[in-house]
């Protein structure tokens, strides 16, 4: 295991992947937790959608894809939240916007490239995606959601656990949701080269549930869902190289085991307590 | 005087929704509001809360309960239920209020969380994990977290429905112990006619056409009341 790490950390592309995995993959855990429970975690699936639909037009145009998809995919997230008070049912709406845009990803791209495998990989994630310029980006910007969510906990706990209460107390629960959304949002772009736009939501929400399963404190689980998603990177990532199968659907695969152990480790005890 | 409402007027987009209504919140006070519902009990209560504004009239706040300071209890939400959190920080996000942007507790947040569940008794549950506890227990948390935002008056928006016979008899002695020994005012809106109205002081019952705001003897009294009570008991 530490011979095939150490092969791995040789190459620089790899390295990389590493680097930006470890920081969205917090990112996305400590989001999640919040989005799971505030019922949006279907916001996450319908913006990685929009994003591949962003990805695709950038490509078209020749510009770098995270320069054009940040804030589209951000705007977007403003928008979804908007709806979702709306006439229109949110989920609905969710669904409206990321088929529409995962359609006109699909047109772009078979008009101008073609599907090849660089699409295959947009969907379903891969290690080579990374450029030098989108590491320091994603770092900076993954520390930035990170310190954002940890100043702001309390807050978010409060809004999370309940908005009524929250607002009551003079809590701009309005603007916390919204915070939410653009920093999944961010999270969601940075990491959906390396994942894949149909995948990159399993990031947010696996961890956030298998946690919710073994933990009783948010707390516990917050932390509990950072070092889950995060082993389950490791593993993940190192089976992608291990038997070249798509990065994103690796973590994937490892996430739904864990999730799996964490549902019988949850039955053994309710068992047992009954 | 804790609270005046002066002839206050709430609704949505220009439309009221309840109209002229006059009361006064006193320390010690008990205040049940009842009605059918759609009669606006909801909105009155988002307008005391300061959630919305009303459309005309006037309400007043005494000195010891500035606008930000009300205990709320919602009504609980679906989420809440499987909500991974330790009855401490659930407790703990009552002391929000008082923070800026960056809301970390300190140890005096902690002690009044703890002083708050001491009077609800849950103190020995703080470590217990709220989806765990039954639906007594969950409010009375919920009470505690509201009393770390103010001691003097708390707002409760049907605190009984969905509790059992004896979560609900619990409650209300919990809700009259606070009344009576720390002299915490309350205003509840309750669907629970006859199980609050030997406990409260005064009543304000909002239908449509009409209001009746008295004590809780007149209200009994009143052919409004009668009707009422004797309406539910069908």
């Amino acid at each position: 295991m530490i011979s095939i790490f150490q092969e791995m950390l040789s190459y620089p592309f790899l390295v990389r992947a590493f680097i930006v995995g470890v920081l969205v993959s917090l990112c996305a855990s400590l989001l999640g937790v919040s989005l799971v429970l505030k019922r949006y975690s279907m916001i996450g699936d319908g913006l990685s959608h929009v994003s591949f639909g962003a990805l695709s037009v950038a490509m078209a145009l020749g510009v770098a894809p995270l320069k054009l998809s940040l804030p589209v995919v951000t705007i977007v997230a403003v928008i979804l939240l908007r709806i979702g008070k709306g006439r229109m049912k949110s989920d609905a709406a969710i669904a409206v916007i990321s088929s529409g845009s995962l359609g006109i990803g699909v047109i772009v791209t078979s008009l101008t490239t073609g599907m090849t495998v660089d699409v295959c990989g947009y969907m379903f994630g891969s290690l080579l995606a990374m450029s030098k310029e989108d590491v320091v980006l994603s770092i900076a910007l993954s520390i930035i959601v990170i310190v954002i969510f940890i100043i702001c906990y309390n807050r978010l706990f409060a809004v999370t656990f309940d908005e009524s209460f929250a607002k009551a107390s003079g809590v701009k629960v309005a603007v916390y949701n919204m915070l939410l959304a653009i920093l999944t949002a961010v999270t969601i772009v940075l990491g959906m080269r390396m994942m894949g736009a149909m995948l990159i939501s399993s990031l947010i929400i696996f961890p956030a549930l298998t946690s919710m399963r073994l933990f009783g404190s948010f707390k516990a689980v917050i932390v509990s869902s950072a070092v889950i998603s995060l082993i389950c990177f490791f593993i993940g990532i190192i089976c992608s190289f291990q038997y070249s199968t798509p990065t994103g659907a690796s973590i994937v695969g490892v996430n739904l085991i864990v999730l799996f152990l964490a549902v019988i480790v949850e039955k053994i005890r309710k068992g047992r307590l009954a | 005087m804790l609270l005046t409402c002066d002839k206050v007027t709430f609704g949505y987009e220009n439309k009221a929704v309840i109209s002229d209504i006059s009361l006064q919140v006193d320390e010690g006070e008990y205040l049940c509001i009842v009605g059918e519902n759609g009669a606006g009990k909801s909105t009155l209560l988002k307008g005391i809360l300061g959630l919305i504004k009303p459309m005309s009239g006037n309400i007043v706040f005494g000195d010891q309960v500035k606008n930000a300071s009300i205990g709320y209890l919602p009504q609980q939400t679906d989420a809440q239920k499987e909500f991974p959190a330790t009855v401490m920080e659930v407790v703990l996000s009552g002391c929000l209020k008082q923070k800026g942007f960056i809301s970390f507790y300190n140890k005096k947040d902690k002690e009044t969380a703890l002083a708050n569940m001491r009077k609800l008794g849950v103190d020995h549950l703080k470590k217990a994990s709220f989806r765990n506890l039954s639906g007594g227990q969950q409010q009375r948390v919920l009470i505690a977290r509201a009393l770390c935002a103010t001691d003097k008056l708390l707002v409760l928006d049907e605190p009984v429905t969905g509790l059992d016979p004896t979560g609900t008899t619990e409650l209300y002695e919990v809700l009259r112990n606070l009344n009576e020994v720390y002299g915490t005012a309350i205003i509840m809106v309750s669907h629970d006619v006859r199980g609050s109205l030997p406990e409260v002081k005064r009543v304000l019952h909002i239908s449509f056409d009409r209001v009746f705001y008295g004590t809780a003897k007149e209200y009994r009294e009143s052919a409004f009341g009668k009707q009422f009570l004797g309406g539910a008991q069908e």
